[in-house]
């Protein structure tokens, strides 16, 4: 720390005292003024232009019981918020599970093989953008039962980053390190298992992240048309009983849900990469 | 009869129009436990050769062999360390050389393997860092790794692509006296790629142009009878280190150097005749710009 600079002459402890509490005001004090700030909108709005909406106290009120029990079953649709979102993140899991274990080994080939790169982009450009309300129609006709439709709509939707994400790491992977394996001569699976996967993991990371992210946004839609229980149908249900409050209720949980999953692939992803 | 031998070699790039001929009619003979050098320009076509050797890439024509055994397909006899050092960067540095000794010697007890390569790492100066990955070590120490890797491989042959290009002057000075030190214990054959002649020169008992790109061949090779331990300063001085200098360059300047193509166009020059800022400004020139149209031929030389 220069003597010459004016402003660093009040600290003459480290860390600064300035720089604490700029951390604090980072960490806590904005963000916390950001949420007060969307509750005051909210309780105006409920006030003025959209008298259904029920305001964040009478929210609180309702929810209350679905929070403080979590766990709490009551009934078939009236258990807590919990088991609801077990319910939910149960059937996510499956899908998801689906999802990466026929994506990855499809982008896999999209990045290896030119001409099966060739004969299925197209396909899959194509179906990218379908939304999940359109596969569950689909599904339900192909397999006729809410669970394995909910499924399929899951994994064809979250499919999609894990392929294209995979097949990009594997194009990736320098020429040298295919030379590395030439030289050595070694076998197809060693060369799969000791380059061209550990060369292609940050890659195929990035897409599991984003596959889990969207089969969260996914189950919701799902469940909401098939009336599973889970957070979805609890939220479908709730507004079909005109009980508004439980609508936010659901929007909260899954908003939190989805941050906390996404936070859990970041903490993995780390690992391994330090691994 | 010689150990390498490649006779009429050529290759090329591209196809139709876009066809280049990168290597024309290369013929190489090195002998057992040479140290060969190939100077060349950037772009000549050195790595191209040196992947053919290393059976990276199939020639268009001509052969290669060694030990009278044509060169097909890459293997662990033939030890490459690339222009990129290409370590793998999530293996140690023990982990790296393992996957070449743990791939050539597939009898030898996990023991004996492991004595090999620490051997090997430690050849190269570098057992303190034998558990750190290529991402912690500066550039000198992973060309070590690289070239202990290829070295663990026992091949018959080593290539270095280039082995010291991407490090700057003073590393690159250092590791040519680890590289003559490590060559003198075995006495290996290698071929060396560089495109510095002085260092070709110190380090190799042959050292051979190569022409400047396409169609690039071979020059002469010049022998370096320097005797050995060669001290670098010491051989500044050598009049025989000057005529070997001198042989080498006088090619590659010369002989050896891009081709330089006149190419004529006719061009039209703009339509307005610049302003003369240097001379008063006349009456005339006070009218306003002058007009004057010009078709005027131009001759450019064009490096081919």
């Amino acid at each position: 720390m220069s003597a010459s600079s004016p402003s660093s002459s009040s600290s003459s402890s480290s860390p600064s005292t300035s720089a604490i509490w700029r951390v604090r005001l980072q960490t806590w004090l904005l963000p916390f003024a950001g949420v007060v700030l969307v509750l005051i909108l909210w309780s105006i709005s409920s006030r003025t232009w959209s008298r259904n909406l029920p305001s964040p106290g009478k929210t609180w009120e309702v929810s209350k019981p679905y929070l403080i029990a979590p766990l709490a079953k009551r009934g078939e649709l009236d258990q807590g918020i919990g088991r609801f979102a077990w319910y939910s993140l149960w059937l996510v899991a499956k899908g998801y599970a689906i999802a990466l274990l026929v994506g990855t080994p499809l982008g896999f080939m999209l990045g290896r093989s030119k001409l099966f790169a060739r004969s299925f982009d197209p396909i899959i450009q194509v179906l990218r953008p379908v939304s999940p309300l359109a596969w569950l129609p689909l599904g339900l006709v192909l397999f006729e039962k809410s669970q394995p439709a909910a499924l399929f709509t899951i994994a064809i939707c979250a499919m999609w980053p894990t392929v294209l994400n995979t097949a990009l790491g594997v194009r990736a992977i320098p020429q040298d390190y295919l030379n590395v394996a030439r030289v050595l001569q070694l076998s197809r699976s060693k060369t799969f298992f000791k380059i061209l996967l550990p060369a292609t993991l940050p890659y195929m990371f990035t897409g599991f992240r984003l596959s889990l992210g969207i089969a969260w946004l996914v189950i919701v839609a799902v469940e909401m048309l098939t009336g599973s229980p889970g957070i979805g149908g609890f939220l479908w249900q709730e507004y079909n009983s005109l009980i508004y409050e439980h609508i936010i209720l659901c929007i909260l949980t899954i908003g939190l849900v989805g941050f906390l999953l996404d936070r859990a692939m970041s903490a993995v992803e780390q690992r391994l990469r330090a691994a | 009869m010689a150990f390498l031998t490649l006779k009429g070699v050529c290759k090329g790039y591209g196809a139709g129009d876009q066809r280049t001929e990168v290597l024309a009619n290369i013929d190489l003979e090195v002998a057992r436990g040479e140290l060969v050098a190939i100077v060349g320009y950037s772009g000549a076509g050195k790595t191209t050769l040196i992947s053919m050797i290393a059976g990276l890439l199939r020639p268009d024509s001509g052969s290669l062999t060694l030990n009278d055994l044509e060169i097909t397909a890459p293997g662990p006899d033939r030890g490459v360390v690339f222009q990129n050092y290409s370590l793998l960067p999530w293996l140690t540095v023990y982990e790296n050389i393992h996957l070449a000794v743990d791939q050539v010697f597939l009898n030898w007890t996990p023991a004996k393997k492991q004595q090999h390569t620490e051997k090997y790492i430690a050849m190269v100066n570098l057992a303190p860092a034998r558990d750190n990955r290529p991402g912690e070590l500066s550039g000198g120490m992973r060309q070590r790794v690289s070239v202990a890797r290829a070295l663990a491989m026992d091949p018959q042959v080593l290539l270095l692509d280039e082995p010291l290009g991407a490090l700057d002057a003073l590393t690159r000075a250092t590791l040519q006296d680890e590289i003559s030190r490590i060559w003198l214990q075995d006495k290996k054959t290698v071929i060396m790629i560089t495109n510095d002649v002085d260092e070709g020169i110190y380090l190799a008992d042959r050292i051979i142009p190569l022409s400047a790109g396409p169609r690039a061949t071979l020059g002469a090779s010049v022998t370096v009878d320097l005797p050995r331990p060669r001290d670098r300063k010491a051989m500044n001085h050598l009049p025989r280190f000057k005529e070997i200098r001198r042989e080498v360059i006088e090619f590659l300047l010369n002989r050896g150097a891009p081709q330089h193509h006149a190419v004529s166009r006719k061009l039209c020059l703009p339509d307005i005749e610049p302003e003369d800022l240097t001379h008063p400004r006349s009456r005339a020139a006070r009218r306003g710009p002058i007009r004057r149209g010009e078709i005027k031929r131009e001759t450019i030389e064009v490096d081919s």
